[in-house]
């Protein structure tokens, strides 16, 4: 009987450690949620409601009805999204035959390669931008080189415009197409490509068949990536655009800094917000979060 | 010419079938890193005037940064922010990571997204987020705000990286050393920590460079005294073509390479042990 007792008073005891050893582990997170809680849900929660109301308190659609119908707008969405297709379709065409040929490298050769791909990664945004900065001036180094070699006859404008906004975005993202799409490259089992050789396939079709279709995980998550924080870009187009090539992110920028106006950013906000919730919802379905992140 | 006749797949294809695959990959290759580089023969030119190769050589651009008590505040502020974020973020996150590690996974997987929102959001929203806030609560143009702001980005790169690691060590170690009498406390500083102390390293690396690179949300929240060595650069980067900022900005990619490889070193480490 006392042991049945006993036995009874051990399993409670031990249920009770448990629950309070799981409430100790939800604990260490309150430090981190309470920072996210106060930097981010309250600050998009505020930013959600400013977006319906009207300067007199009242509630209105006046912002969003003005997103929709002025032409200053209009034109700011459609920049946005030609900067974020173009990059992205760019990234594609010289990502995609460079990943492919680094993942064809003995591994010594693809890590140093790499490297390559990683040192452009990690240097600060604002060292990279200000280098296209350089290169692309009026009398920069591709300009003169160009006119020294011959082939420009005058110095062409890449600045401060649509091109040169796209050289700087399309190589600050570059890496991040390369690096999912190489993990998954890597992991296609070379065995099925020699099957089909030995089974009569040249070589194209070999690869249009077989190696393509299986890196187009890679190639979808890394564009959807690549797209979305195009969205929300800010540093390079501001300063390679030169005040010519307005996105969403600048909009919300001036909104607030030069006018005040906070209901009109927190409208282009919360449209900016729910197309990249709905693109990384989509992006995760092939992806794992974790290897999206980001620093735009 | 039979060195084109080299094979260079197992799929049988010749060096000189794929010879235009190289070029192009050489080319993309180039371009890719020529950016990062071009700005240190630059920084070190005696001119007014950006050129290359310099026409002569100086380093007036870096004694005039060295002697400018503008940006060496400036300097100073994203140091101090750097290394105040390492010491917020880092435990911060290896806290949430142990815990979420050892709590049940349904309400770890919602968690997770939440703790991850800094860095799928687009930043820009993040600093007008946290610009209201700071307004409100009287932050805005403090060390402690842009800290605060900068622990928020750089928390979950620490999370990311210490749940992978503990993801890769077995937790029964601490259950032993509990069953032996220590309490959880001791069984992490003395059993997990030693073991996955490099990772933790490797993540305050990174946690100290998201800081000192990020411009956008320092644009909003950091001003006067407290202004960001970023936040100076990008507001001149904006006005004028200054010459001075070849020479920050070898001075960045020196010191990120550097962080970048000891953090790689770190993480190496980990991996043979």
């Amino acid at each position: 009987m006392t042991a049945i007792v006993v036995n009874e008073i051990n399993i409670k005891s031990l249920r009770q450690q448990e629950t309070k050893e799981r409430l100790v582990m939800i604990g260490l997170t309150i430090p981190y949620l309470l920072i996210v809680i106060l930097l981010i849900i309250v600050p998009i929660g505020w930013l959600f409601g400013t977006s319906f109301v009207d300067q007199d308190g009242s509630f209105t659609f006046k912002h969003y009805v003005r997103l929709v119908e002025s032409k200053a707008y209009y034109r700011i969405f459609i920049t946005t999204f030609e900067i974020s297709i173009f990059t992205t379709l760019i990234c594609i065409l010289i990502g995609y035959p460079l990943t492919y040929f680094i993942s064809q490298l003995p591994r010594r050769f693809a890590n140093l390669c790499m490297i390559a791909v990683l040192i452009p990664f990690w240097t600060s945004l604002l060292v990279r931008t200000y280098a296209w900065l350089v290169l692309l001036q009026r009398k920069g180094l591709l300009n003169n080189f160009g006119i020294e070699l011959g082939l420009l006859s005058e110095p062409l404008p890449l600045m401060h415009n649509m091109t040169g906004t796209l050289i700087g975005m399309v190589h600050i993202m570059l890496p991040f197409l390369i690096l999912p799409l190489y993990a998954n490259m890597r992991a296609i089992d070379t065995d099925y490509l020699k099957a089909a050789s030995s089974m009569g396939a040249n070589q194209l079709r070999a690869f249009w068949t077989i190696f393509f279709p299986l890196s187009v995980p890679g190639l979808l998550a890394g564009s959807l990536i690549v797209f979305v924080i195009c969205l929300g870009f800010y540093v390079t187009p501001a300063v390679l655009g030169g005040g010519k090539v307005i996105m969403v992110s600048m909009k919300i920028q001036s909104n607030i800094e030069l006018f005040f106006s906070w209901g009109a950013a927190s409208a282009l906000g919360v449209v900016l917000l729910v197309m990249t919730i709905a693109i990384l919802y989509i992006a995760s379905k092939f992806v794992s979060l974790d290897q999206m992140s980001s620093r735009g | 010419m039979g060195f084109l006749n080299r094979i260079v797949s197992e799929t049988q294809i010749r060096l000189g079938q794929r010879l235009w695959l190289y070029i192009i990959a050489v080319v993309i290759l180039i371009f890719l890193v020529a950016p990062s580089f071009i700005v240190v023969p630059m920084s070190f030119s005696g001119s007014q005037y950006l050129e290359f190769p310099p026409a002569n050589w100086s380093i007036r651009w870096y004694s005039h940064y060295f002697n400018s008590p503008v940006w060496m505040a400036a300097t100073w502020t994203s140091i101090k922010v750097a290394v105040l974020t390492i010491l917020v973020a880092t435990p911060i996150g290896t806290m949430a990571a142990y815990g979420m590690l050892n709590s049940s996974a349904k309400l770890t997987r919602l968690l997770f997204v939440v703790m991850i929102s800094p860095i799928m959001i687009p930043l820009i929203l993040v600093a007008i987020g946290v610009f209201y806030f700071y307004v409100k609560v009287k932050m805005v143009n403090s060390i402690l705000g842009l800290v605060l702001a900068h622990s928020l980005i750089a928390m979950p790169l620490v999370l990311i990286i210490v749940m992978s690691a503990l993801n890769n060590y077995d937790m029964n170690q601490e259950k032993v050393a509990r069953s032996l009498g220590a309490t959880r406390l001791q069984a992490f500083f003395q059993i997990t920590l030693p073991q996955i102390r490099f990772s933790i390293v490797s993540s305050a690396l990174i946690a100290f460079l998201t800081s000192f690179d990020e411009v956008i949300i320092a644009l909003f929240i950091s001003g006067g005294p407290n202004s960001t060595i970023t936040r100076s650069m990008f507001l001149s980067l904006r006005d004028q073509i200054d010459p001075t900022i070849a020479s920050i900005s070898t001075i960045l990619i020196v010191i990120s390479s550097g962080l970048l490889i000891a953090a790689q070193t770190f993480g190496k480490r980990k991996d043979s042990d």
